[in-house]
């Protein structure tokens, strides 16, 4: 519980300067970097004092992220021919080139591939890293222009995406990554170019260790919310994280960005209390779930328990020794909860209730903070659908921060939610009906539910972690959720750049003692309330049949 | 009219079995949903009577589930059959009558009887006493009193003549006395009174901006639903459970917001219904919805924050002069004096010194004009004289000295009117006339800015006096010397700014502001024009009730968010009904989650559907009704209705279920 509240009170520490900090970088006024930013201006024949409406915005987003998603495509199809492939290791077939791809492109970071095997040192530095940045600066050029919506009367621009991008990745996303590799070599990370390792083990076999440029991709995987690990075993691997120190800095970078954007916004409409009520609602579901799923795992598993195995303390299957249940549960539910999709221990290998909450986290739909930009803007969504539902009740035209909530913005939101719950329901339940899908489980039961409903849900949510145990390169599960990941990415971004443009051009309305409140206890627990009711209960049913039956049937001395 | 007239019972019972029309219930997303379910229920349910099934827990779910549907569209059948119970009485005021149609409108003397349907505007008419006024008109000769009840429900007759503020007159209304020659300014079918009867029916309802968005909302719950519970087919399928249509048709109507969606409409016409029955008639609903957004009041201060006349209030004697003189003199000289502001005097003379002055046969009335700006009574030698103080003074040649000035200007300043007051030729002193502000006016408008209203007092009074008159009254700002520009100016900015604006008048000259305004109440007595420009037409014509229209638009609001919210709080309580109840069978340890101690899956399925559809029922009083409203502010009213709303609609469904799984247990129902 300590740990729990080290992390926060790190992460929430910073994110107050932060927040500051990346509002001036919205709102150019950070400018020590200026001649290089100009240059790249430039170099790309951007003008910077163009300004975009929102469909120019949407367009310019999407179209740089179609030819980033060709070229990254090509260069896992072609990477046996490119460069720094000192492992000889072959390109990737189609299906799998096009689940990773999308999976990089949309800051989701699944990985259907073995990182060990099938994907070179220059891909990844090439391909991989450089989406980190690319995606993670997208998703937070898309906040920072929802955020624009909200600051005045009839606008009818939401910033230049190439300018803000730029400024994002120059100002923000490359210094912090730059100093967290450092201090993650100095802890021990490789970062080379060199190819692997062999070496001979003490039973006089031999072996070949993985290594790699690895501090720089895992800083940038932490901070983008990204979390496509350089090792299959992701941040429960040494080279990824070596010790507990490391542990709690990748913690601290995966979680300070999300919680950083609402103090953001909170400067931008200058009213910063709106910024903290919005932080404080992210940071009491992410407690909460911190706080669940730490509970679960210090519970133990009941089988092992009665057995006699179980070391004292927990569950302890599937968890790093160097890091500890705490460390560990709170790492893991972190990663969940920002998109990052990082792990430092096994989900599948939780206790049912455990692994709940990672799950039900993301199908909240990542808001606690949740993906860089992408978890600001989901939780705008669900402050919209809260002030609607809830605004009424003070007699007025539900409003938000002076911008009237209407029948456009109401039917733009709930598309985007449909689109979510469309593509992790209907995705995980026909995957199971198939003699494919089911294929791919690794266990039976209610805990091969979990590992499909987890996948479908991962995907969607742009999260990319996975629950292990599922064999994900199949036909089905490639396609599937690659489509999952675009849509749940795009398809969800472009209806809430609509609400932006939609919002940005209504007059802002001056605040009174009528407006209904939006900041406070009685707010933040309104929309905790809204997040889970709307966000979270259409997945009930099926989290019963997976995770909850899994649980009181593990009670029951059944397990899978 | 009580909520629960048999008469109206009985119709809307009748009303609610039409509605299911699935054509019509389109209009409403969710209920029509809800009908599609329920048939396919009923199928299944007769499927397995035809085939000797069991066919007890189908026939069960799919007759609640049309229930649900039932009672929604009773729900609306209610708030209709109120709204019509008004309109069938103004119907009567619209019996065929034959109209007196001039040949030649110069020409009284021939005209020609033609029915009131056949009118058309412009057409040139004749009333006389005793007629029915056969359609809208202008007056364009004559001067009459007319009997409005039919419209209005005030029996006391009024005035309407030609020109000016009083030159409209309604159809079905009737003349009372002497006669009238009208212009037809409404062709038939779409005559005022024609139109409220279209609005109180809700024939002509449309769905206001929120209510569509409101819809929407409610639209792609149901699609988030209906997501959920066709894919647990497939996660049913993976774990060796097979569920049944009827299973899977309670689960889903439970879960989408069928209260909320049954209700929607009746909120909506029920506070339509709620200005009819305060004599207020809005020509859309959208001006009710726009009504609750009014963020400044325009308050004509004449009538509604003052009454409308000067009264006095204070005697003020010049210095070796008794008060009580002064007052006996003031008396004296309003004795012929009829004016309001005169027998104010009298009543002031007789409450503070018990005078009451006869007047004798002798007495001669001096009457107030122009020329001298004094009135007064002159009998037996003595003369007493009243005026305005400068006209006064130079009638009798004095000056008031430094004292009286003094008071005269403080008089002045304070929104009021210095009379000074002469008896034989002798200054006595001063009596001030007040513009009396209401009481309780400043305690309302209180209330106003505590819900982020301003109001504003539009006067033609100077600055000084307006200035005044507005800090005793507590209005946040005032327009002085008022002109129509500078009201319509004043609008515009304020809308500039992005405030609502509501208004009230009844001149001509009123109607571009209350065109301009978002909400504009015209008065029943007012011109046409005005009634044309406005959206809302106060039948009473009271200018104080813009305070209680905005209140009922505000009502109507908190009314829908209300019920919106507790429908939805809900939700989690019936998750907790059928969820254990259709997964028990696969996953007996899942009955951990029934934590209401349901008796069985069958009987806790059925009672969440039951509960589901008589909480409609029980809401449609306060859907009628609509939710109290408390002038308290955002803040305390969001708390106050989260508490109610959100956690009673968390908490009172599970109480319900339970009760109602008892209730069928005692009846040995599916145990």
């Amino acid at each position: 519980m300590l740990y729990i509240a080290l992390v926060f009170a790190l992460v929430l520490g910073a994110a107050f300067p932060l927040g500051r900090y990346m509002a001036a970088i919205f709102e150019r006024r950070v400018t020590w970097l200026r001649p290089v930013e100009l240059g790249f201006y430039r170099l790309a024949g951007v003008d910077e004092t163009r300004s975009m409406t929102w469909q120019a915005y949407a367009v310019a987003l999407l179209l740089l992220s179609l030819i980033h998603f060709f070229l990254l495509y090509g260069i896992l199809r072609l990477q046996y021919y490119l460069p720094f492939n000192p492992q000889h290791i072959a390109g990737m077939s189609p299906r799998l080139a096009f689940n990773t791809a999308a999976s990089f492109t949309t800051n989701t970071n699944w990985q259907a591939y073995l990182p060990e095997g099938q994907i070179s040192n220059g891909a990844q530095m090439l391909g991989l890293a450089v989406h980190m940045f690319l995606s993670a600066a997208a998703g937070i050029a898309a906040a920072a222009a929802v955020m624009r919506a909200f600051t005045a009367s009839a606008l009818k621009s939401l910033g230049n995406f190439y300018v803000d991008l730029t400024r994002i990745t120059l100002y923000l996303l490359l210094p912090i990554t730059l100093v967290a590799a450092v201090l993650l070599v100095v802890a021990g990370c490789p970062q080379t170019l060199a190819p692997f390792i062999s070496g001979h083990t003490l039973q006089g076999g031999s072996q070949t260790i993985a290594i790699g440029p690895v501090a720089l991709q895992e800083a940038i995987k932490q901070l983008g919310t990204n979390g496509g690990g350089f090792f299959n075993a992701n941040s429960g691997h040494p080279f990824e994280n070596p010790n507990a120190w490391t542990n709690l800095l990748e913690n601290w970078l995966l979680l300070v960005i999300g919680f950083a954007l609402p103090i953001s916004f909170g400067h931008m409409v200058k009213e910063t209390a709106q910024g903290r009520t919005l932080m404080a609602a992210m940071a009491i579901i992410l407690a909460l779930g911190c706080v669940g799923a730490y509970a679960a795992e210090a519970a133990g598993n009941p089988l092992h328990t009665a057995a006699g195995v179980a070391r004292s303390g927990g569950n302890w299957e599937g968890k790093e020794v160097r890091f500890g249940i705490p460390a560990s549960t709170t790492f893991n539910v972190s990663a969940t909860g920002t998109s990052t999709g990082a792990v430092d221990s096994f989900t599948d290998s939780y206790t049912p209730l455990g692994g709940l909450v990672p799950m039900f986290l993301m199908q909240l739909g990542e808001v606690s903070p949740g993906g860089v930009g992408s978890g600001f803007y989901t939780v705008i969504v669900f402050t919209l659908l809260s002030v609607f539902v809830a605004g009424l009740m003070v007699g007025r035209t539900p409003e938000y921060l002076g911008k009237k909530v209407q029948e456009k913005e109401i039917k733009l939101a709930m598309l985007g939610v449909l689109i979510l719950t469309l593509f992790i329901l209907a995705g995980a339940g026909f995957s199971l009906i198939t003699a494919s899908g089911v294929g791919s489980l690794a266990n039976t039961g209610p805990h091969g539910l979990s590992e499909m409903l987890y996948a479908w849900t991962s995907a969607t949510e742009n999260n990319g972690s996975a629950f292990a145990g599922l064999s994900a390169d199949t036909p089905l599960l490639d396609y599937g959720l690659g489509a999952a990941m675009l849509f749940g990415r795009f398809a969800f971004m472009i209806p809430v750049l609509a609400i932006a443009g939609s919002l940005a051009a209504k007059p802002k309305l001056p605040e009174s003692a009528g407006t209904f409140p939006t900041t406070g206890p009685l707010f933040i627990g309104l929309l905790i309330g809204v997040i889970i009711i709307l966000g979270g209960l259409q997945f009930m049913p099926a989290d019963t049949l997976g995770p909850l039956a899994e649980h009181f049937l593990l009670h029951a001395g059944k397990a899978f | 009219m009580s909520l629960f007239d048999g008469a109206i019972i009985r119709r809307a019972a009748l009303d609610s079995l039409a509605k299911l029309n699935p054509v019509t219930l389109m209009r409403n997303p969710v209920i029509f949903f809800t009908e599609i379910i329920s048939a396919l229920t009923s199928f299944v349910a007769v499927e397995d009577i035809v085939q000797h099934q069991p066919y007890g827990f189908p026939l069960v779910i799919a007759i609640w589930l049309w229930l649900t549907v039932l009672f929604a569209t009773f729900a609306e059948a209610m708030a209709e059959g109120r709204g019509r119970a008004r309109a069938e009485s103004l119907k009567r005021a619209r019996s065929e009558t034959m109209a007196k149609l001039l040949v030649d409108p110069r020409d009284r003397a021939i005209f020609k009887l033609t029915p009131a349907s056949d009118l058309c505007q412009g057409d040139i008419v004749l009333v006389k006493a005793g007629d029915i006024i056969p359609s809208d008109a202008e007056v364009i000769e004559g001067v009459a009193s007319v009997n409005e009840s039919a419209v209005t429900g005030e029996s006391a007759p009024v005035v309407r003549e030609a020109g000016g503020d009083r030159s409209a007159v309604t159809g079905g209304t009737q003349l009372v006395s002497d006669w009238l020659v009208l212009r037809i300014t409404a062709d038939a079918g779409s005559t005022f009174l024609d139109r409220m009867i279209a609005l109180v029916e809700g024939a002509e309802r449309r769905k206001t901006p929120n209510e569509i968005a409101l819809n929407i909302l409610l639209a792609g719950l149901t699609l988030i639903f209906l997501i959920a519970v066709i894919t647990l087919v497939g996660f049913g399928h993976y774990s060796g459970t097979s569920f049944s249509i009827p299973v899977l048709a309670a689960l889903l109507v439970c879960l989408i917001p069928t209260t909320i969606g049954g209700l929607l409409s009746a909120i909506g016409i029920a506070g339509m219904d709620r200005l009819v029955r305060f004599n207020v008639v809005a020509t859309s609903g959208r001006a009710v919805e726009a009504a609750g957004d009014v963020d400044a009041l325009l308050l004509d201060k004449t009538g509604t924050i003052t009454f409308g006349n000067r009264m006095a209030s204070a005697f003020f004697p010049v210095s070796g002069a008794a008060e009580r003189d002064l007052a006996e003199a003031c008396a004296l000289a309003s004795l012929g004096d009829d004016t309001p502001e005169g027998r104010s005097i009298l009543a002031l003379a007789r409450e503070r010194y018990n005078i009451v002055p006869q007047r004798s046969e002798s007495a001669t009335v001096i009457p107030f004009s122009a020329n001298t700006r004094m009135s007064g009574l002159d009998f037996a030698g003595q003369s007493y004289r009243k005026g305005a103080v400068d006209s006064v003074l130079k009638s009798l040649g004095v000056e008031g000295g430094a004292a009286f000035a003094e008071a005269a200007t403080r008089i002045g300043r304070a929104g009021s009117t210095p009379l000074a007051v002469t008896a034989n030729g002798k200054l006595l002193g001063l009596i001030e006339l007040k513009d009396i502000v209401k009481p309780g006016i400043k305690e309302r408008f209180a209330a106003m800015r505590s819900m982020g209203i301003r109001t504003v007092m539009v006067t033609g009074d100077n600055r000084i006096t307006a200035a005044a008159i507005a800090a005793e009254a507590g209005v946040d700002d005032y327009i002085a010397e008022a002109t129509p520009q500078n009201k319509l100016d004043y609008i515009r900015m304020v809308q500039g700014e992005g405030r609502l604006v509501a208004m009230c008048g009844d001149g001509t000259n009123d109607a571009p502001a209350l065109a301009q305004a978002d909400v504009g109440v015209a008065m029943q007595t007012g011109t046409q024009a005005a009634r044309e420009a406005g959206n809302m037409v106060d039948l009473d014509s009271d200018p104080t009730k813009l305070i209680e229209i905005v209140e009922i638009g505000k009502q109507l609001l908190i009314t829908r968010g209300a019920l919106t919210t507790f429908s939805i709080a809900n939700d989690i309580s019936k998750y907790f009904a059928i969820l254990p109840a259709i997964f028990v069978i696969t996953y007996p340890q899942l009955s951990a989650l029934n934590v209401m101690h349901l008796r069985t899956p069958e009987s806790a399925i059925l009672s969440a559907v039951i509960f589901n559809a008589l909480i409609i029922v029980a809401l449609v009083p306060l859907a009628l009704r609509g939710v109290k409203f408390r002038p308290v502010g955002a803040a305390a009213l969001l708390k106050r209705n989260l508490l109610v709303y959100g956690l009673g609609g968390l908490v009172a469904p599970f109480a319900g279920i339970k009760l109602i799984d008892m209730a069928l247990g005692v009846f040995n129902i599916f145990s």
